[in-house]
């Protein structure tokens, strides 16, 4: 990270949505840094979160029902939630882009797939209509579209291909930050691993960072610089891939690890997580994670913990390493 | 009592139950409805209490040459027409013609559209074929001209104006019935019944077609609202229930003779018309909402 | 495109066979004696035979129907009773006026009804959009002939501003355009509004906005186009039942369209107008529905790709 300004920083941010009767606590006082060329894995269940702080990163949350109750968001030093409409337009779309998950509804069925990237390009940059459909054309051909296909429509493109064109609009303008929710979980396995390794050569070549929201663990092993897990809106650790792989701290994180099957063990049971994500419309006053934590105490019942630094790269939020010595299964033997 | 309980299980009893109970909750959530709930039912309480209390020779045929075309007041509050009949009367039990036009035709629709709709989706094939073409050549028919049509080769009277509003509402019930029985006809617990050997029949009226009752029972309520307002157009044409019976179109028609120095006399039939198809609409909307949440908010 | 079309044209002949039949029987079979009526009643038993004969009417029904279908081919629909004319020289020359009416009404519910769908849509649930869906019921739920009397009352007698019937100049068109395009702008406002709100969580809005499009832009180009494919087919549909239901605006306005041709020959028992013109009509209709499901694909690419090959 050094000594220069991040690209995305996420300070204390709560975001909920106020139903007519209830009120859904998405995201609970999040922070997160992410610095220029890194990529940022945030994990976690559906519902936990993810997919709220990417929209917020763009602030785009739909409101009504959707309102920020607190919490800044700097993308490229900009604190986006102090501009005006017409300024947070031209932030979105150059500075930071989204790519969602279902390749099959984000593309406007409208419009040729030319009309939409070429769109993005005029309205960041100071061209004519023939050098943005220009620009189209080579953004097409970058993602592996033959360019000739330019004048189609989305219905006439597979979902990996339509994935491949919202990749092309996200990535058009250059943007400094990407957010990108789910990016594979819609596709075939073959056409995850293609579109994961384009993914990864335009974020190497244009030097963009990005979140990549999943819940596949995989992913984040391969494509990710830093993790962050989510739980129930909020950060239960963060760290580097390294960290959070190797070292790991966090009780939820390790269940995580342990519901994979391994092959390398194929005659142990998976470990399941017992239990289910607590309501987000009623969150328990303690540890959300408590009554599913095999190590769970008293006083996770009562405290909410707070993410605490434990080296330059690792925080973690669990009230059981107050007591000396605590280790989880998953890190025994390895210090 | 116990011999009672043990032929329907606890457990279906509740669940039955809570569904509907889900429905009406839901029904009663929105403003609307209720609203639209409350004016059905003072209207026929209107309807029926007009056939108790009124004396039809007297109070709603009779004529007062002494208290012709009298403007609204305490006594009539509605006016009176031209030949000194009391509007109110005559319109509270106009309610009489247009609530029962409105339900039988749309019950002869019913019959016949579900029926037809129920088979041609089921058996599918050339018989389906013939039923949807034919239907869909009805339909093209704009439905008043058709209506004119079974009227006039048919003669005036309320019968008649029944029967052509049902049948030109038929398509209507085939088209939606046709469509819900299609999606209903693949599923697991058809296919299951057919493999024990039931008679196509049963299939079809017990275990398909009360899977398709939703939509036809949103359409049933807005076809009845349509239903009157055509009842009262054939009426206002003159090929409706015939003179002197107070039906609301056959009012406006009178009135309308008059609209020049007695306006009040168009105001109020028309009136009546508009309140009781809007309670239809607005209860037909909330029970589409109520029945099928995922619509909510559509059309 | 053009065997699209072509095979539509096609599809067109069995409809009008089937309408013509149902049309045909149902007015034929009438219980009445219509030369009774057409005489008057005082006419001695040979002539009217001798009417009979000579409108064919001694004949079975089913040669009827086919003299009837084999005249259809040609173009002939045989001539009125009453004035002997061409029945459709007669419609033709009513069709104007009723088109005119239609597409005024039409016109100005479209002016009125898109934008007003799109606001409800936008703001969903806020006042003005209550007051919008409760005004679109009313409208829904006036019987259009009572609004055309409420307007007559209001605008040609107290006011005095416009004409209460007729078909003379500009104004007289303004009163009937309003009362068909009231239950028009209602089913418009309301469909609008609902397709709009299908479209407005669309992931793909989600998407323009993260491009950075402006939220104006967002709904009138990114939304709109989607959400019109609904709206064109019931302006065909209405189109439709605006030329059927005119029949009650142009009873009380007087207005000299088909609508009038068809009452009239309804009281007089003219049996040939009556058929030829609801057949007449009804193909009209068609022809329109054909119209508006070619101006479809102008909207909605899926389907003009389907066009291009040459499939349904």
């Amino acid at each position: 990270m050094e000594h220069n300004e991040p690209i995305l920083k996420i300070e204390d941010l709560t975001v909920h949505y106020e139903l007519e009767d209830e009120t859904v606590e998405a995201v609970n006082g999040i922070s997160l840094e992410l610095g220029k060329g890194k990529v940022l894995g945030l994990v976690g269940e559906t519902g936990a979160g993810k997919t709220t702080t990417g929209l917020a990163c763009l602030r785009l949350i739909p409101n009504p029902p959707g309102v920020v109750k607190s919490g800044k968001v700097w993308v490229n030093g900009t604190d986006i939630y102090a501009l005006s409409d017409k300024e947070m337009n031209r932030v979105r779309g150059s500075e930071v882009s989204m790519i969602f998950q279902d390749p099959m509804t984000s593309l406007n069925p409208a419009f040729t797939v030319g009309e939409q990237i070429a769109e993005s390009v005029q309205l960041h940059e100071n061209v004519t209509k023939q050098e943005a459909y220009e620009k189209a054309r080579e953004m097409l051909e970058l993602v592996g579209i033959p360019a000739s296909r330019i004048g189609e429509y989305p219905h006439q493109f597979s979902g990996g291909m339509r994935q491949r064109v919202v990749i092309a609009i996200a990535l058009t303008c250059n943007p400094k930050l990407l957010i990108a929710d789910e990016p594979t979980t819609a596709l075939d396995v073959t056409i995850q691993a293609q579109v994961l390794e384009l993914m990864k050569g335009l974020i190497r070549k244009y030097g963009t960072s990005v979140v990549m929201i999943t819940h596949d663990l995989g992913i984040v092993a391969e494509v990710c610089d830093e993790v962050a897990v989510m739980y129930a809106g909020s950060i239960v650790e963060r760290g580097t891939l390294v960290d959070v792989f190797n070292r790991t701290l966090h009780p939820y994180t390790e269940g995580l690890f342990n519901s994979l099957p391994n092959i390398k063990r194929r005659g142990e049971d998976l470990k399941p997580i017992p239990g289910l994500m607590p309501d987000p419309t009623n969150l328990p006053a303690g540890c959300a994670f408590a009554p599913r934590c095999a190590y769970a105490t008293e006083a996770c019942l009562k405290e909410r913990p707070k993410l605490e630094k434990v080296s330059d790269t690792h925080w973690c939020a669990c009230l059981a390493y107050r007591n000396e010595g605590f280790h989880i299964e998953r890190s025994k033997g390895k210090e | 009592m116990e011999a009672n309980a043990k032929k329907v299980p606890a457990s279906r009893r509740y669940a039955k139950r809570s569904q509907a109970g889900e429905i009406w909750h839901r029904l009663m959530k929105n403003k609307g409805a209720v609203l639209g709930l409350i004016l059905v039912v003072m209207i026929v309480a209107i309807a029926i209490g007009s056939g108790i209390l009124l004396d039809y020779d007297e109070d709603v045929i009779g004529q007062n040459i002494s208290q012709r075309l009298k403007a609204p007041s305490w006594e009539h509050p509605f006016g009176t027409d031209a030949t000194g009949r009391d509007m109110m009367y005559r319109i509270f039990y106009g309610a009489r013609y247009s609530l029962i036009i409105g339900v039988v035709s749309v019950l002869i629709a019913l019959v016949i559209g579900v029926t037809l709709g129920v088979v041609a989706g089921y058996f599918g094939g050339p018989v389906g074929e013939v039923i949807m073409r034919v239907s869909d050549a009805l339909a093209a028919i704009p439905s008043i001209l058709m209506a004119i049509a079974i009227v006039s080769a048919l003669g005036q009277s309320m019968f008649n104006l029944m029967l052509a509003i049902g049948i030109t509402s038929v398509p209507q019930f085939v088209r939606i019935t046709h469509a819900a029985t299609l999606t209903v006809r693949n599923q697991e617990y058809v296919e299951q019944a057919r493999c024990l050997g039931l008679p196509e029949w049963k299939i079809m009226f017990v275990h398909v077609l009360p899977n398709c009752l939703s939509p036809i029972i949103v359409q049933t309520t807005l076809r009845v609202a349509s239903a009157i307002i055509s009842a009262s157009s054939l009426s206002f044409l003159g090929l409706g229930v015939p003179a002197p019976a107070p039906e609301w179109g056959g009012l406006l028609s009178a009135g309308r003779k008059y609209i020049r120095t007695h306006s009040y006399l168009t105001l109020f039939p028309g009136l009546a018309i508009m309140v009781t198809v809007l309670a239809l609409n607005l209860l037909g909307d909330g029970l589409r909402d109520a029945l099928d949440p995922k619509l909510k908010g559509k059309k | 495109m053009y065997r699209y079309v072509i095979k539509r044209l096609l599809m067109l002949i069995p409809v009008v066979l089937l309408t013509s039949f149902i049309v045909f029987f149902v007015i034929n079979l009438a219980p009445g004696d219509v030369v009774a009526q057409l005489t008057g009643g005082d006419a001695t038993q040979e002539e009217i035979d001798a009417i009979r004969e000579d409108l064919g009417l001694d004949q079975p029904i089913m040669v009827r129907y086919f003299q009837y279908l084999g005249g259809l081919l040609h173009g002939d629909l045989g001539n009125s009773y009453i004035t002997g004319k061409s029945v459709y020289n007669s419609y033709m020359e009513k069709l104007p006026a009723t088109l005119t009416l239609a597409l005024a009404s039409i016109a100005v519910s479209i002016a009125i009804s898109i934008p007003l769908g799109i606001a409800s849509a936008v703001h969903q649930g806020s006042i003005r959009d209550n007051v919008g869906m409760v005004a679109a019921l009313l409208g829904l739920s006036m019987p259009n002939f009572w609004l055309g009397l409420l307007l007559i009352i209001a605008f040609a007698l107290k006011l005095g501003w416009l004409p209460s019937g007729g078909s003379e100049g500009f104004k007289s068109i303004i009163l009937p355009a309003i009362t068909v395009g009231t239950g028009l702008t209602a089913m418009l406002t309301r469909t609008t509004r609902s397709s709009m709100l299908d479209v407005i969580r669309q992931d793909y809005l989600r998407m323009a906005r993260a491009k950075g499009v402006p939220e104006n832009v967002v709904i009138k180009k990114h939304a709109l186009k989607n959400a019109l494919i609904p709206v064109i087919t019931v302006i065909g549909t209405q189109l439709g039942s605006c030329l059927g239901g005119a029949i009650l605006t142009e009873t009380v306005f007087s207005w000299p369209g088909v609508g009038r041709l068809i009452m009239d020959a309804v009281n007089s028992r003219d049996i040939p107008m009556v058929t030829g013109c609801i057949i007449l009509k009804t193909f009209t209709i068609s022809i329109i529905l054909l119209i508006v499901d070619l101006l479809y694909a102008a909207v909605d690419p899926k389907i003009r790709s389907q066009y291009a090959k040459g499939g349904k």
